[in-house]
């Protein structure tokens, strides 16, 4: 897999590191108390096949975090931008 | 002709004499030739004996398809098993051996197994061995695995080196023939970068244009994702053995490709059709007209198509005499009756060879005529074709299978990975002219074989069949049917027409298995490059590790870091030495290179702010020229991290993380500030490299660093007290940043310098420290210290703690938000039966506590229902002997209490009494002193 | 049949025409009491104890996708321990191997279990500590277990790479029970043991709809019609998120690919379980003699049953570092299967909150060694509506309240694990 950091230009998947879908959004409410929301924001995923939303981290290059566009079912990359 | 060498025709140089042994025995072939070809020419047609029953096998193909002529090649070290005759090289001075068989090829004591064959039928072994129960592991299963596998492992280092490189191009042709040639010329000719690979060892210059770089030797064995080819390329496996790398891994990053990998050809199956000299037709053409030898001099055909019909005139160019023809189709065609006039050979149309004779290789065949009755024909060479199979494993190493093309009765490439096109005989182009399927000729009853390696004969499937194994997948993993190192390349599709025509399906129904990669074996050690050894990873040196190399130390690997571990003196051993390190600092004044924690300098307006996100506890009110403690969780609520944390200016902060997690700590502030709170102003730099840091204490620190500091720099306790930081300068200008923090529990300080100063720094601090008996100190004594002190680290934030069991509930702020802070809310998390933090002292000084160890309460039985923690940390300190630290069920409540340490692995079994973690100073006056 | 030496040669005097197909190729049925979703390991192995321990639940249907077994129990490298450290999974994987110590004899099926030994290699003193408290916690459990040093190491094992090593070889914590079993063989024993005992099998049937009525699970919708069912049980690895979104469902389970490797065929060479301590590696031999392989998972969501070159490097070079004489031993075949990683790294055997809707899944790269208890205890869950014992602790609410069991410590991201 080659992934096309927005500044760094396409590198190999092995300078990139995924570590979640970018389909949630950690809730807003301070995080006081464990509602169900917080428990379905860390533990709970869609997992779907298809194109999917999701995390990587540029470590072995510029360190951004991307958004990454890619059909989990063939690998193939859609997008890839900056958060 | 001398021997089977023909008198003129083939690529070799007929002017240089190669020298190489087999099985012991000199031969001498040409330069050109491949182990097959040479031996060949030297009439040799044993090569080795098969996986199962041990039955004699010969050549049976020209490439790398090769099923059954495989060797050990070379020896010693060097010796690699399996090697296929047919792609060896030889060279001057090679060595090769057959291999699985007993004391010599020809009389091989397995070969009973032969006999006994009928009892080892496909699967026998799932319905037998089970009784007694404990005798597979030490009766059957041994006997088993000696006669299985193939060669032998050399079973010491391999003592090649290989390497790896990336190539880009915009086109990628697979395959040097003339098909690949055309593809690579034209795609240049476009003013694309185009790389050729081919397979083979290159037999005639080709004249090609700047813009085509061509890799011979090359397997193209992979196609990955993102336009990614894996290939190897063997750079001196043709060469007597040196010091030059042995093979190279080749990433090609290609925007497109194009596969002219040609096709291979598939045998018909007969009765005892794996005896020596039962051959692909297309071999026996390429050992005539690549290497100017024939396999035989008495040759029969069997085939069921056109293609085949070339292999007629080259024999009789050559001079071989054709046996006859047997053509599976009724009538056999025009073409191949015309070319067998011409060479005045007999046709035997729509017949069938029923079983091939000969002990240790072919004398004869019986074959079945169209019109009934049997006839023997007497030859040395059975060469079949049952058609042409394109190489097109390539093009379904994603997710497309390939289809069947009944009109030309082979499967052709279904849907291929992005990119790619395939073309030529790969695509099914202009191969299997008049084709009329046949997969065996199916009049014999015993065996013939269709995986020749594995031994899978045609009953073999179809008993698979009978028990249910019917999918084309169950067939393979019943009967190992393509599971040998060929990858069934010779043998698939003929027991997919043996599997369809048993179901009563069509071909295209019953399907293929998946093709995966490599298309060829490569060699574990080229995959793995230079990473071996001590290269297996690169390791990360301290900016003193040179001058801790000339004190003595002894270094040990932490993490990817190597750093010191203690510097004995004569005599000492680690013990002694760390201990008298710890009593350096305790009495006097010790130093430590710290500069493998982690360092983050965190600025811009909103650095506290951000700061306050990712730790548990509260930062907006830290002044500047101030360092705190900070706690830092992952979203879970788990801890995940701790450091100490300095305000150098308003806006600029410098986080210190632990060595282990220094890199998921920069990640996960990344992650904070370009993904959680984006719209805070801060930028964030891993700056562990730049800074060498190193740790100045005892109670004489402070004496020792005044001797350095530049003025006006203060260090009296008033203007610079504990938990101070500032920016100056030492040893006269060089910049520095100093922390007043301490992890030993002395009065100390960490110094940090750019890293190329820290060497430096550390011979001036021993030089001003002198008087004070100043020592190095390493991670051994910093270990006993930190737990001395009771401080968490590795093995207490190991993942598992929350911050309740640590003792740290208290710096979870409930005035902001932070990373984690509504998980840590959940009871679970804070449940006071959960294991928390305790130190541990045993009752009896003389037992040693050891980590690992399990806690029990004391005379409660040694069983997991009474297991109520564990010893995360222990050390033996100078001043209070064993001490330890653990996670304890209850723990805070327990002080005071005796409980069972418990360590069955190593035979110990003591009691302790529980004590608050800290053991040493708990007031913290060391501190000040 | 019975299998035995005896029927082997009577069948082998009759040119082996006897042989009965291993289990019937079933017609799905309109209904049944129990379905069992997934021919893997977990459903078959289900369906087995299910029959056999519980006959009173009725008629029992099993429903794979596509061909049966060809899910991850015929990926997997085959490797089955019970050395766990910690009290929610250590009994439950002990249960286990005492099952796979009577598996052959209870299946009459010899699935080659092979108790040749587990070695875990350590290469620090933290590291010995912190296998010293798992090898401690396996003992309290009955489970067994050994700390070798260097020395002890190097006598049983002597072609490590003790002198030249980045990260030194200096012990290994072993489990002399833990070795490997054939997996396809795992597999088609519990067919047949299933099929004898009346468990419709039923390949080519892949469930396309959870039906409801009223908030409760009444049957499914397959590629082969509707099947009505008293409940329905999921055991289909892998895919576990889709299906359970087909009952409305979103589990703490992300799909990721692990790939595994085979070398040719070689004599005899590797007689035990080799893991590798300072990177990802773990080996053992076949009995066909291929050294067969594997490390870490590509790190990256999946549904394709492949991966990429960055890892199968990243193995070859940890087994280089851990025994580098298999540098010319040549790879022959990688493939990879998709697994349910979960948020903790450990399984699930739960009921849902859908009535008559029961899950098994989260196996992660580790459910071949849980396969007969993973059935054992599904099936009492099916049949008595109660967790078994030794799986108490895998329910799915654990995660919600903080109860994970996270052996290493990784938290919530499933590549992790
Ligand atoms: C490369 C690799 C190596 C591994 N190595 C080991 C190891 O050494 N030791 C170990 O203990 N574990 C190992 N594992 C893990 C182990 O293989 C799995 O955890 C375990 O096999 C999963 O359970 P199962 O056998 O039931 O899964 P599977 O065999 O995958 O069964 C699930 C079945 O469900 C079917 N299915 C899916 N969706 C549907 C549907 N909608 N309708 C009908 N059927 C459906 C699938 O086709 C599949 O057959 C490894 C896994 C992999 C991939
Ligand atoms: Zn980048």
């Amino acid at each position: 897999m080659r992934i096309t950091c927005p500044h760094c230009g396409t590198r190999g998947v092995e300078e990139f590191t995924y570590t979640q879908d970018a389909e949630r959004t950690r809730p807003r409410d301070g995080g006081a108390v464990p509602t169900k929301e917080w428990t379905d924001y860390v533990y709970l995923r869609d997992n779907l096949k298809g194109p999917r939303r999701e995390y990587w981290y540029h470590g072995a290059g510029c360190h951004a975090w991307l958004v990454v566009e890619r059909d989990v079912s063939t690998h193939e990359i859609l997008s890839v931008t900056l958060p | 002709m001398t021997g089977y060498r023909l008198a003129q025709g083939g690529l070799v140089d007929r002017d240089q004499t190669v020298n190489f042994r087999f099985d012991g025995k000199h031969y001498a072939g040409l330069a050109g030739d491949t182990l097959a070809s040479a031996l060949l020419a030297n009439g040799v047609k044993l090569f080795g004996r098969s996986f199962k029953y041990h039955r004699p096998r010969g050549v049976f193909t020209c490439g790398s398809e090769e099923p059954n002529a495989l060797v050990e090649l070379r020896v010693g070290a060097h010796r690699e098993p399996n090697t296929r005759a047919t792609m060896a090289e030889i060279f001057d001075g090679l060595e090769a051996a057959s291999q699985n068989r007993g004391f010599s090829l020809k009389y091989d004591p397995l070969s009973v197994n032969n006999l006994l064959a009928p009892f080892l039928s496909a699967g026998f072994y799932y319905k037998t061995f089970m009784w007694p129960a404990g005798f597979w592991e030490k009766l059957y299963e041994p006997i088993i695995r000696r006669a299985a596998g193939l060669g032998r492992n050399a079973g010491v280092p391999d003592p090649d080196v290989y390497e790896k490189t990336t190539e880009f191009c915009d086109v990628l042709v697979v395959g040097g023939g003339a098909d690949g040639v055309a593809a690579a010329r034209q795609a240049a000719a476009q003013g694309s970068r185009v790389i050729l690979c081919d397979e083979n060892a290159p037999l005639a210059a080709l004249e090609l244009p700047e813009n085509i770089s061509l890799f011979t030797r090359t397997t193209v064995f992979g196609v990955y994702d993102g336009g990614t080819y894996g290939a190897l390329e063997r750079l001196t496996d043709h060469l007597p053995s040196s010091n030059a790398p042995r093979q190279r891994l080749i990433h090609i990053i290609a925007q497109r490709s194009v596969l002219a990998t040609g096709a291979t050809e598939r045998p018909i199956a007969f009765g005892h059709n794996d005896l020596p000299g039962v051959m692909l037709s297309s071999a026996v053409d390429d050992y005539i007209t690549r290497y100017g030898v024939t396999p035989g001099r008495n040759v029969l055909l069997y085939i069921n198509n056109d293609d085949a019909a070339g292999l007629i005139p080259t024999l009789s160019d050559a001079g071989v005499n054709i046996a006859g023809v047997v053509d599976a189709r009724p009538q056999g065609s025009d073409a191949v009756h015309a070319a067998a006039r011409a060479a005045s050979a007999p046709v035997y149309a729509g017949a069938a060879i029923i079983r091939a004779f000969g002990a240790l290789g072919v004398k004869g065949a019986k074959i079945h005529l169209a019109k009934g009755g049997e006839l023997t024909i007497p030859c040395d060479i059975i060469a079949t074709s049952g058609g042409f199979n394109p190489n097109l494993a390539l093009t379904s190493h994603f997710d497309g299978n390939p289809v069947w093309d009944a009109s030309i009765a082979a499967f052709v490439p279904g849907k291929v990975p992005p990119g790619m096109s395939v073309v030529g005989k790969a695509a099914g182009q202009g191969i299997n002219v008049n084709i009329v399927p046949c997969f065996h000729s199916g009049y014999f009853p015993g065996k013939s074989f269709l995986d020749q390696q594995n031994d899978v004969t045609v009953k073999d499937v179809k008993l698979a069949e009978r028990e249910g194994f019917a999918s084309v997948e169950h067939v393979k993993r019943y009967t190992t049917l393509g599971m040998a190192t060929d990858q069934g390349k010779t043998a698939n599709v003929n027991a997919i027409g043996v599997l369809a025509e048993t179901l009563g399906r069509g071909i295209g129904e019953t399907g293929t298995t998946r093709y995966r990669p490599p298309y060829v074996p490569v060699a574990i050690g080229a995959f793995a490059g230079a990473h071996t050894g001590k290269h297996f990873r690169p390791a990360r040196l301290t900016p003193t590790h040179g001058w801790a190399e000339k004190q003595g130390a002894v270094f040990v690997e932490t993490g990817p870091w190597l750093r010191a571990q203690y510097y004995p003196k004569p005599g000492e051993d680690w013990l002694a030495a760390a201990q008298r390190e710890v009593n350096a600092v305790r009495n006097g004044v010790g130093i430590c290179d710290v500069t493998t924690l982690g360092k983050i300098d965190i600025q811009g307006p909103d650095a506290a702010k951000f700061v306050e996100c990712v730790y548990t506890n509260s930062w907006t009110n830290l002044a500047v020229g101030r360092v705190r403690y900070g706690l830092m969780l992952r979203e879970d609520g788990m801890a995940m991290d701790d450091g100490t944390t300095a305000r150098l200016g308003e806006t600029h902060f410098v986080m210190t993380t632990t060595t282990a997690n220094a890199g998921r700590v920069m990640q996960q502030l990344e992650f904070c500030a370009q993904v959680l709170w984006p719209e805070l102003d801060v930028s964030l730099i891993s700056v562990t490299d730049q800074w060498g840091q190193i740790a100045v204490a005892g109670p004489r620190s402070t004496a020792v660093l005044a001797k350095i500091v530049d003025a006006p720099f203060d260090l009296s306790d008033e203007a610079f007290p504990y938990m101070a930081c500032g920016e100056l300068s030492v040893c006269g200008g060089v910049p520095a940043r100093l922390f007043r923090i301490s992890f030993s529990g002395e009065r100390a300080y960490e110094l940090a310098v750019p890293a190329r100063y820290a060497h430096a720094l550390a011979e001036k601090l021993m030089e001003a420290g002198a008087e004070y008996d100043i020592a190095p100190y390493g991670t051994e004594a910093l270990g006993i210290m930190r737990i001395e002190k009771g401080h968490a680290a590795g093995p207490e934030l190991n993942g598992q703690t929350t911050a309740h069991d640590l003792g740290l509930h208290k710096l979870l702020s409930k005035k902001k938000d932070f990373i984690g802070r509504a998980m840590a809310a959940r009871p679970a998390l804070m449940d006071p039966r959960r294991p928390t933090l305790v130190g541990l002292r045993p009752v009896n000084p003389a037992d040693i506590i050891r980590a690992g160890s399990h806690l029990l309460p004391i005379e409660a039985e040694a069983i997991a229902a009474n297991d109520q923690g564990h010893v995360t940390s222990a050390a033996r300190s100078p001043s209070l002997g064993s001490i330890a630290l653990a996670l304890l069920e209850n723990g805070p409540a327990r002080h005071g209490e005796t409980i069972r340490v418990y360590d069955p692995l190593r035979g110990g079994d003591c009691q302790a009494i529980v004590t608050a973690p800290v053991h040493y100073d708990p007031e913290g006056s060391r501190l000040h002193a | 049949m019975r299998y035995s030496a005896f029927s082997v040669f009577t069948q082998a005097l009759r040119g082996h025409t006897g042989w009965k197909p291993a289990w019937r190729k079933a017609e799905p049925a309109p209904s049944y009491d129990v379905v069992i979703i997934g021919g893997g390991g977990g459903g078959l192995a289900t369906a087995y104890y299910l029959a056999k321990n519980h006959p009173e639940v009725g008629r029992i249907a099993v429903l794979e996708k596509s061909w049966l077994g060809g899910g991850n129990i015929g990926r997997n490298t085959t490797i089955i321990r019970s050395n766990y450290m910690l009290p929610g999974n250590e009994p439950f994987y002990e249960f286990s191997m005492k099952l796979w110590e009577g598996l052959e004899q209870d299946l009459n099926y010899n699935a080659m279990v092979s108790q040749r030994g587990i070695y875990n290699i350590y290469h620090s003193d933290v590291q010995r500590d912190a296998y010293a408290k798992r090898g401690n916690a396996m003992i309290l459990h009955g489970a067994g277990a050994q700390l070798l040093d260097r020395a002890q190491l190097r006598k049983e094992i002597p072609y490590l790479n003790y002198d030249n090593a980045r990260f030194p070889v200096q012990g290994a914590l072993v489990q002399r029970r833990g070795g490997t079993a054939r997996h396809d063989a795992v597999a088609w024993g519990y067919a047949r043991g299933a099929d004898q005992r009346g468990v419709d099998i039923i390949e080519n049937c892949e469930v396309t709809a959870i039906l409801q009525e009223n908030g409760k699970v009444t049957g499914v919708e397959t590629t082969r019609g509707t099947i009505r069912a008293g409940k329905v049980a999921m055991a289909v690895a892998g895919a576990s998120s889709l299906l359970a979104a087909k009952a409305g469902l979103r589990l703490p389970i992300e799909s990721h690919v692990l790939q595994a490797f085979v070398t040719e065929g070689l004599k005899p060479l590797i007689d035990t379980v080799i893991t590798f301590g300072a990177g990802h590696f773990y080996i053992s031999q076949s009995d066909k003699g291929g050294l067969v392989f594997g490390g870490d998972i590509d790190g990256y969501n999946s549904y394709a049953q492949r991966g990429n070159l960055p890892v199968v490097e990243d193995v070859c070079e940890g087994g280089m570092a851990l025994m580098p004489m298999i540098g010319r031993a040549r790879l022959l075949r990688s493939w990879g299967g998709v697994m349910d990683m979960s948020m903790d790294g450990s399984p699930i055997i739960d009921k849902t909150p859908v009535e008559n809707l029961l899950i098994n899944a989260g196996w992660c790269y580790g459910g071949f060694k849980a396969t007969p208890a993973s059935g054992y205890c599904f099936a009492h869950l099916i049949a008595r509506g109660e967790p078994h014992p030794v799986a108490a602790a895998y329910r799915l609410e654990r995660f919600a309240e903080g109860k994970v069991i996270d052996e290493k410590g990784v938290g919530a991201q499933p590549n992790l694990h």
